[in-house]
């Protein structure tokens, strides 16, 4: 743990960070800063996991485990995404999710 | 004293950035921008002790995701095209919710009183080894501490999550090329240098 930081700082800074993650989500019109905004908030929650881990929990370590099984599982979501995003941009010359509004044929 | 100062000044990077984040109108700055939020996270798991998972952070977000990312943006958009945002009052109820929520999480967090959990534990797989000398450095894994929980199926151990997430892993790099592959029916060849930069993104 930090010295002289309490817990309640690094969870402070992880939940501004989660809303200002969720503002990002809620205000952005382009699919890829919507997936930065995702990583945002998924980065704030391993802060929280990791920050328990440390300052409550220190002789076991879950939460280290469970940030880096987020980490993976952020990893492939971000893959598929991407991926989905390059095949709406081939069908739709556009990544804005106002033009996206027909997802079959 | 310099951890506190040091704490206060990773905090301070990571919330600027993360406002310029989600408000920069140019993307791939804001891709930039999200770079150095996750770098500053890993200084504070530097900071917190946990140096594998500080390197796991640095390798995969930084090296991984960012540069996924940033690929992708040159592919669907012009560096010069500035991003569409949703009109000023969608904006503003926006930022009053997400203002509201933060009050509300950060009224909880100042409340609550945190007790640490001092028992020992149980189970010998997630436990620190005890071969340490002093007691400081005993509460800090270790590498060799990480490698032995990942891969023991003890009680405690973690070889389940570990397998089910190399299966996960698996199947979204399947996914992703499938999804992202062009539909046609006879393969051209490599004389189209599109194909071949859209090939390298999905990796």
């Amino acid at each position: 743990m930090i010295q002289n930081v309490p817990l309640s700082y690094v969870l402070i800074v992880s939940t501004l960070m989660f809303f200002i993650g969720i503002f990002g989500f809620l205000t952005r019109r382009n699919l890829i800063t919507m997936l930065i905004s995702i990583e945002l908030i998924l980065n704030s929650v391993n802060i929280n996991f990791v920050a328990f881990n440390r300052y409550l929990y220190p002789q076991g370590f879950e939460g280290h485990f469970f940030s880096m099984i987020v980490i993976a599982v952020a990893a492939a979501e971000s893959a598929v995404a991407i991926a989905i995003i390059i095949n709406i941009y081939r069908n739709f010359k556009s990544i804005d999710v106002e033009n996206v509004d027909q997802m079959k044929f | 004293m310099f951890d506190q100062i040091t704490f206060f000044v990773v905090a301070a990077i990571i919330l600027i950035f993360s406002v310029l984040t989600v408000t920069s109108r140019k993307i791939l700055r804001s891709a930039v921008y999200l770079l150095f939020v996750l770098i500053a996270t890993a200084v504070l798991y530097f900071m917190l002790d946990y140096n594998f998972l500080a390197a796991v952070q640095l390798t995969v977000y930084a090296g991984g995701i960012v540069v996924l990312i940033i690929f992708s943006i040159l592919l669907t958009s012009h560096i010069s095209e500035r991003a569409v945002v949703a009109p000023t009052f969608q904006r503003l109820l926006s930022a009053l919710s997400a203002v509201a929520g933060a009050v509300l999480v950060l009224m909880v967090v100042m409340k609550f009183n945190f007790v640490p959990d001092t028992t020992p534990v149980q189970y010998a797989a997630t436990a620190i080894s005890a071969t340490d000398s002093t007691a400081v450095a005993s509460t800090v894994p270790t590498i060799k501490d990480v490698g032995h929980a990942l891969v023991s199926y003890d009680r405690g151990g973690f070889a389940l999550p570990f397998e089910v997430i190399s299966i996960l892993l698996l199947a979204a790099m399947i996914g992703a090329i499938v999804v992202a592959r062009k539909e046609r029916a006879s393969f051209p060849g490599k004389k189209e240098v599109i194909d071949n930069s859209e090939n390298e993104s999905e990796q």
